[in-house]
Parts: structure tokens; sequence; C-alpha cells
């Protein structure tokens, strides 16, 4: 039965994904609502985080601009919300169709981006996404009457079904919410990086020559997971928007997407699981800094200072040691420490650095044809 | 002819013969003021071995990169099975053509199974879809490829090696695993690019072996080899094609080739025709 069921990805990945889904509602019953906020948003962030490892550790593309892809897909979310309130749609439409519009707005802005950058490599990809988290913020000032400029939009939300109860918070809701979006988008990319077209994106990564020779489109692989990732961004941003019921350029700067990048490689580029540690980190480390410079502060005004600074600080901090001891970042730490722990079992996931310990993608039922 | 009477024997393939002819006609390159090739015309009769040999930049390389749609020719033209020939790499594989790589050129961040089922190209038939939903249907179609690589791991002696990584294996197994890859598409064309470099002797051998099995290899293929190692090339081609200076000096069977003085002048300097 476990034997047949390792054989079938889709069946295991569901498992996983049911699995997970129940453990989270129970914990989203036993959190205070903050905590449910935090999580949700933990969740957005992890849409986001997910499309971007694989982006840059499966295929080898470098984004700097997921921030401003979250910014489009929160946008598109608040706009389409407005529209399908004023037409008097109410909920599960009301929340889904903003939604989805967020998912597609940022997909083709990302389809944009990728085809442009299917022949730029390494720092030349990276600045013209830069350009992407420049451009963005100025559109939303430019064109101020329909997007709001600095004061950004709010968006519509329904609190939770009355199903539920009359006194169901409503941050356990949006931690509904964000965590099935999040579920949904790790199952697809675990789908996805499991499938042919995750080798083919390792296999440009490697060797681009090679891959074509291979019978790979190189180009089209490359707007093809650009678009994906993208996609993923967007939803993340469409579940911010839904959260924090605003969106405003002010959210996605510079220093997010460079944030997001750093959160994927210190959690560990290329793995899925990484991603889930970058989107932690994303939630815990202002919070953690934040305590910091509360206990190292002794005048109200440094504390001020050190507020905005320090968890850059800190996080550019974690990200060098992360670099320099653990290049395959947490989950190469914690899969190898289980490998260890359990050995013979499933290789660790792949990286960028080709340490011999990780040589292998996890997911594959590759043991299955072994001689 | 050994090639002429497996023309009327019926295989496997749709096409039903046992590999490609290539037809090289005229090609010309010139990169800026150089030409790089100028006029090259011979071809790949089916199911035969060819070695392109000449001295360090004669075109060699160019003119494999011309064939894989890499480098696009000023003149000429390409002709596979009599029909005309417009290479595009990635397309390759889909019209039968399979090209391996100078060293080793394996992807490093796949094992070595992967790397073979990667060298497949088109003709698995799952698409991305299918992957994103991890359909029944891809896994069917990832379990075939697993045993079509499977084939070639036991037919080249990688069983080993299956799981290894490629910085973890000995140059020699590299080249192997590097062939199995182009192999595993099932290719009527094989261009082998220095496929016996950086080998030694025992190597050597077992690769000339190995070449000489390939046309009549599954539903058979026609070879088609850069390669420095002049006894290689002596053993294992039915014709060879001498370029020097991006010209066709001389070609013909091996034998008739190497007493050709205009190729010992290539290879040795002016000497002979001082003599």
């Amino acid at each position: 039965m476990l034997d047949r069921l390792a054989r079938h990805r889709l069946a295991r990945h569901l498992l996983i994904a049911v699995v997970a889904g129940a453990g989270l509602v129970a914990l989203t019953y036993a959190l205070p609502p903050f905590r449910n906020y935090q999580l949700a948003t933990m969740a957005a962030y992890l849409c986001a985080t997910a499309g971007l490892t694989v982006l840059v550790g499966l295929s080898g593309q470098l984004s700097l601009g997921h921030g401003a892809l979250m910014a489009t897909g929160a946008y598109a979310c608040a706009l389409t919300s407005a529209e399908l309130g004023d037409a008097g749609v109410t909920a599960p439409l009301l929340l889904l169709g903003p939604l989805v519009a967020a998912i597609v707005a940022a997909a083709v802005v990302g389809g944009v981006v990728g085809l442009a950058g299917a022949r730029l490599h390494g720092p030349y990809l990276a600045g013209l996404t830069l350009t992407l988290t420049i451009v963005v913020p100025a559109i939303t000032t430019t064109f101020a009457d329909q997007l709001g400029g600095d004061q950004g939009l709010s968006v519509l939300v329904e609190p939770a079904p009355a199903g539920l109860g009359i006194a169901f918070p409503l941050e356990r809701w949006q931690a509904w919410i964000a965590c099935t979006a999040a579920l949904l988008t790790m199952l697809l990319l675990a789908n996805l990086t499991g499938s042919r077209f995750g080798r083919e994106l390792r296999a440009v990564r490697d060797d681009e020559v090679a891959a074509r020779l291979a019978g790979i489109d190189v180009g089209r692989t490359k707007v093809v997971v650009f678009v994906v990732s993208a996609a993923a961004a967007g939803l993340g941003g469409g579940i911010l928007a839904v959260l924090t019921q605003s969106v405003s350029p002010g959210a996605f700067s510079l220093a997010f997407s460079l944030f997001l990048l750093m959160a994927v490689v210190i959690g560990g580029t290329g793995s899925l699981a990484g991603a889930v540690w970058g989107a932690l980190l994303l939630v815990a480390l202002p919070e953690l800094t934040a305590l910091l410079s509360d206990n190292l502060a002794t005048s109200p005004r440094l504390a001020e200072r050190l507020d905005g600074n320090l968890s850059l600080l800190v996080f550019g901090l974690v990200l060098i040691v992360v670099t320099i001891v653990l290049p395959t970042g947490l989950q190469g730490l914690f899969s190898s420490a289980a490998g260890r722990l359990r050995r013979p079992s499933r290789p660790s996931p792949v990286d960028l650095t080709h340490q011999p310990t990780t040589d292998t993608e996890p997911t594959d039922a590759q043991h299955t044809s072994t001689p | 002819m050994n090639g002429e009477t497996q023309v009327t024997v019926p295989t496997k393939t749709a096409s039903g013969r046992p590999g490609a002819h290539l037809l090289v006609e005229g090609i010309t390159v010139r990169f800026g003021g150089i030409t790089a090739l100028s006029d090259v015309t011979f071809e790949v009769p089916e199911g035969q071995v060819v070695g392109v040999i000449g001295p360090n930049g004669a075109g060699k390389t160019t003119l494999f990169n011309v064939v894989c749609g890499f480098t696009t020719a000023h003149e000429g033209r390409l002709s596979l099975d009599g029909a005309p020939f417009r290479p595009r790499p990635h397309r390759l594989t889909r019209a039968g053509v399979a090209r391996s790589l100078q060293g080793v050129g394996l992807f490093p961040g796949l094992s070595v199974l992967e790397n073979i089922v990667a060298g497949v190209g088109h003709s698995a038939r799952t698409g991305f879809i299918a992957g994103l939903l991890a359909l029944p249907s891809s896994d069917r179609d990832e379990r075939d490829l697993r045993e079509r690589a499977g084939v070639l791991v036991d037919e080249l002696g990688l069983g080993d090696y299956v799981h290894a990584s490629p910085s973890a294996l000995p140059y020699a197994i590299g080249k192997r695993v590097a062939l199995a890859r182009t192999l595993i598409s099932d290719p009527r064309l094989v261009l082998l690019d220095e496929p016996a470099g950086g080998l030694g002797h025992d190597d050597i051998a077992e690769l000339a072996e190995l070449i000489r099995g390939l046309p009549t290899r599954g539903s058979g293929c026609s070879v088609m080899l850069v390669e420095h190692h002049v006894d290689l090339v002596m053993q294992v081609c039915d014709a060879l094609v001498v370029l020097d200076f991006g010209k066709v000096i001389a070609q013909g069977p091996p034998d008739q080739v190497r007493d050709d003085p205009a190729v010992t002048e290539a290879y040795l300097g002016a000497a002979v025709t001082d003599a």
C-alpha cells in the first residue's frame, strides 16, 4: 500500500498536503488571533518564496523583482475586489475572483519580463528584474487616481462565513485562506519540480548548450518557469492584500524584494521545504530584531533608528553566515542531519553548489528502476 | 557493402532505414574576414561511420556546429535522408540526430541516471500541465524513460554509478554516461565530438568497439565523428574527411586517405612536398 503510494507522486503529494492542512487547522485553533495573523502572513510569503526558490535554485535565474510581482498581484487583487464589490458580487466569488486576478496579472508581467530575460544571464537579468521593483511603485504614484498613490487602495474582505459561527475570529479565517493558498502553491510546485519539467529546469541551469542538444527549448523553459514563479508571487501578493485589507507601494520596496531573495538563500536555494524556513524567517526576524532593539536601546531616539535598520543588519549577517557555513541553507542542514540519522534513505534536495551529499532530487521515484 | 545489404533488412523504425543519410553540400562559413569553412562537401551514408579529421583550427568544430544548428552557414545546404535539413539545436533529437559534447559536458546537478534520461529529447510525451498536476501519465512516462535509461546503463556497464553525481565519476565513466545520454533518444545519426579526448589506451580500445557497434545497435544509426586520435579513426571509420584551413583536402576510405600526400603535408608540414 505504502509502496504503491510512493510511486504515485500526486497521491503522495496530496497526502502530505492533507496532513499538513489538518495540522494547520488544528494550529489555528490553538493560536491566539495575532499569531494566526502572523501564520497567515507567513503563508502569503511562502507563496512568493516557494516560487522564487524554484526560479533561482532550479532554473538558475535571478530575480530581484519578486516584491514588485507581489505588488502587481496585490494591486490586481484590490482593483478586482473593488470592481466585484461594486457589482454586488459576494463571497466566495468576492474572494476567489480577486485572487485569480492577482495570479493572472503577475503571470502576465512575469511573462513579459521572462521573455526579455530569457536572453540575459546573471547580473543582467538581476538588473532587468530590479527595474520592476523601481517601476511598479512609480506606476502607483503616476496613476494616483486609479491606484491611490502613496496611500494605496483598500481591499474589501468579507468576514468568515456565518456557517463557521458568529464568534469565529477573522484572523483564523484569514489564516485558513492564506494557508490554503500556500498549500496549493506548494503542491503544484512540488508536482512540477518532481516532473520532467523540473529535470529540464535543472539541465538548463547546469549547461544550456547540453540542454539544447538534449531537445530542451531553453528559451521557452526559462519563460515558463518565470511565469510560474511570478504567478506564485502574485498569489502571495493577493493574499497579503486580503490580509492587510489594503495595498500600498511602501509595502513592496526594494528592500522587501531583497528580503525575499535572502529568505530563499537562507532557507536553501531550490528547496521547497527551505522556502518554508525562509517565509518563517521573514515573519520572525522583524519581531526578533524589534525585541532586540528594545532591549539594546537606551534612548527612544536610538531605538527609533535601530528599529528601521536592525532587521536589515541581522538579516544580512544571517545571510553571510549561512552562505559561508551552510551553502545548502537551513534545509540542507536539516536534511543532511536527518540523512545521518536514518541512512541510507532519501537523498537531500538539489543545490547549486554541487556538494557531494546533495546530488539527487528528493521527490522522485528513481529508486524504482535501480538495476 | 554492409550498409547496402542492411537497407533491405526490415527494421523496427518507422522509417525502416538503418541510420540516416546526411549530405553536406558546399558549406561555407565566415567569421568576419576569416573563412572557417569553405565549400565543404561530403556525405555520411546510411549506417556508416564517417570521421572528420584535421589539424587544430581546421574547422572541424565549426562543421559540427553547422550540422547542429549552433552556427548558420553562409552558403551551402544540408540534407537529411534526401530532404532539406535546417537544424536547430533543441529540435535535433526530434529529427533523429544526437550529439555528444567535447569533454564530458554532463549536467553537474543531476544524477547519472537523470543525466541519461535528460537526453531523451522530445520523445517523452507528457508536458508541462501533466507535470504540474502530477497526472498518472507523467508518472508512467517517467517510468518508461527510466526503463530505457536502465537498458543503456546495463549496456554500457554503468550500473554502479546510477545515483552518483557526475563530479564523483572517473573521467572515462563520465564520457560513457555522456554517450548514454546521446544514445537514449534512439538517434539515427550520432555526432561524436572528440569521443576519445582524454581517454587512456584501454578505454580507447573499448570505445572503438562501441563505436563500431553503433550502426547495428537497436534500430541502427549512422555516425559522424570528430577526433584527434588517428589510430581510433583509422580503426572505426568507413570513410574519412580531412579538413585543413576550412577546406576538404582529402576524403575516402581510411587507407586511401592515409597515403594521400596532401594529408601528410597538412599534418606534418611542407617537408613532404620539398622532398
